[in-house]
């Protein structure tokens, strides 16, 4: 089924509303009470225009894009990402996905190379290790 | 990030800053520059020596893993994976930092960050690097968690750079690398980079980018009346009029209701043919406009008085070379640039280097 897979594949982008909703709930969630991430005067007051999506959503955001187009048998293995334009509340994360490199045993170790970009600029850049199994592939 | 740098206080154990990003624009603080290496600095030689020093020493996750916070994640998330529900759950690999946050009650005392990572923070807010943004994540998974696996950590100061100019303020990169377990196993490593950063000066409009950066920002829209209608409507057909004065055949611009030279209020037009040599120039350098800039960063950027081929001379933006590189005599062509969807102007393209 690996062979399903090749470098060079795009993976379908993935167009999340950075909502308001998805800010707070994802901070909470993550158990990140830093105020610039639910309380927008406080976030102002530290020179922020509103609160702003944390790294730990990205991160689960990263994931959920990487899982929903292998499958839930797919394991992620690695997650690196490194963050630029902030994700505020109105604008929309766009993610895009590109497979890089197939390793390991059977080729079933993928690599993609992940972006995600905002109106502001480029919110994530990443790289994902993602092993899919013998029968898993979505 | 925290640009009015706020304490450290958040109780995940390791580290605060997790959060954020610079605040206005899109560039990482990774693509600081070095300060020259060889420039004494004796601030980073007392902060490299805390690599190697604990950050967080046998930290708990407060929580064992647990369906609740797994699904309270994925409904944050819209993540519908059957991975992560129904009686063989995992935990989404993304949530392994999550495990081992403090959250609002903070860990107890001496179980979350060390002294040493105190110390290092400590000695980066008193010389004035107040700020913190989240820079990086690393996590490597060694094995999916369950419920019910009780969550342990140990945290090491994993490195501290040179200071580094970046777009968001000069400050220093700290790395910190956890160590999580489950059940006494190892199940990942979460590596995590912070800036410490002392915010760049920013004139208020800049520090406060709401609006005219979040949305991209848009040149002023020209005004537009009946004495000066004709010339935009030859804009819109990408043609640069001049006004000629049909009592003298003077020709005029800008646009004007009469003859300077005449006094004559009839008139029809010419149209430029499109040579003309910068007869002067100003660069712009404050305040900053980023509409006026193609590179988005709000200058400087040059505005040239051209003189057309026709002997009249009009302002405009210089392109195709730097700002720099503007000079009296330039020879420009004209083009229409389309700055956004709902506007085009004439602009000069210079037709050598310069």
């Amino acid at each position: 089924m690996t062979e399903a897979y090749r470098v060079g594949d795009e993976l379908p982008p993935l167009e999340i509303p950075v909502t308001r909703t998805l800010i707070v709930a994802g901070a909470i969630a993550s158990r990140d009470y830093q105020d610039v991430h639910h309380d927008a005067e406080l976030a102002r007051e530290k020179g922020s225009p509103d609160i702003f999506m944390n790294i730990l959503t990205t991160n689960g955001l990263v994931g959920r894009y990487i899982i929903d187009h292998f499958g839930p048998a797919a394991a992620l293995r690695k997650v690196a990402i490194r963050l630029g334009a902030p994700n505020y509340p109105g604008d929309v994360l766009r993610l895009t996905g590109q497979i890089v490199a197939l390793e390991g045993e059977s080729r079933a170790l993928i690599e993609v190379a992940v972006t995600g970009d905002n109106r502001i600029g480029r919110h994530v850049t990443g790289k994902v290790i993602v092993a899919v199994t013998e029968g898993g592939d979505a | 990030m925290k640009p009015g740098g706020q304490g450290v206080r958040d109780g995940q154990g390791v580290r605060d800053g997790q959060d954020g990003q610079g605040v206005r624009d899109g560039q990482d603080g990774q693509d600081g520059q070095d300060m020259r290496a060889d420039a004494p600095d004796p601030l980073y030689e007392r902060l490299t020596s805390y690599a190697g020093r604990p950050a967080a020493t046998a930290g708990t996750g407060k929580d064992p893993v647990n369906l609740p916070m797994i699904r309270h994640w994925c409904e944050a998330m819209g993540d519908t994976s059957t991975a992560y529900q129904g009686p063989d759950a995992v935990a989404p690999p993304t949530m392994l930092q999550a495990w081992t946050m403090g959250g609002l009650a903070g860990h107890p005392r001496g179980t979350g960050r060390s002294a040493a990572y105190d110390e290092l923070l400590g000695l980066l807010d008193g010389a004035g690097y107040t700020s913190v943004v989240a820079t990086d994540c690393e996590q490597e998974y060694l094995r999916p968690l369950r419920p019910g696996d009780l969550i342990t950590f140990d945290a090491v100061i994993e490195a501290v750079s040179r200071r580094k100019t970046t777009k968001l303020g000069t400050g220093y990169f700290v790395t910190t690398r956890m160590d999580v377990s489950a059940d006494g196993e190892p199940a990942g490593t979460h590596r995590f980079r912070i800036l410490k950063y002392r915010p760049a000066q920013r004139n208020p409009a800049q520090r406060n980018p709401a609006k005219s950066e979040r949305e991209a920002p848009l040149r002023p829209r020209p005004v537009i009346n009946r004495d000066n209608a004709g010339f935009w409507a030859g804009v819109a057909e990408h043609r640069l009029l001049i006004q000629r004065c049909t009592d003298c055949a003077t020709l005029r611009f800008p646009w004007l209701p009469g003859c300077n030279a005449c006094a004559g209020q009839e008139w029809d037009t010419v149209e430029a043919s499109g040579e003309g040599t910068v007869f002067s120039h100003v660069v712009m350098h404050h305040p900053s406009f980023p509409a006026f800039d193609p590179s988005g960063e709000g200058g400087p950027y040059a505005v040239a008085l051209i003189e057309l081929a026709e002997g009249v001379r009009i302002v405009g933006n210089v392109v195709g070379v730097p700002y720099d590189k503007v000079r009296i005599g330039l020879p420009v062509r004209l083009e229409f640039l389309r700055t956004d969807p709902d506007l085009e102007l004439p602009v000069f393209r210079a037709s050598e280097g310069g």
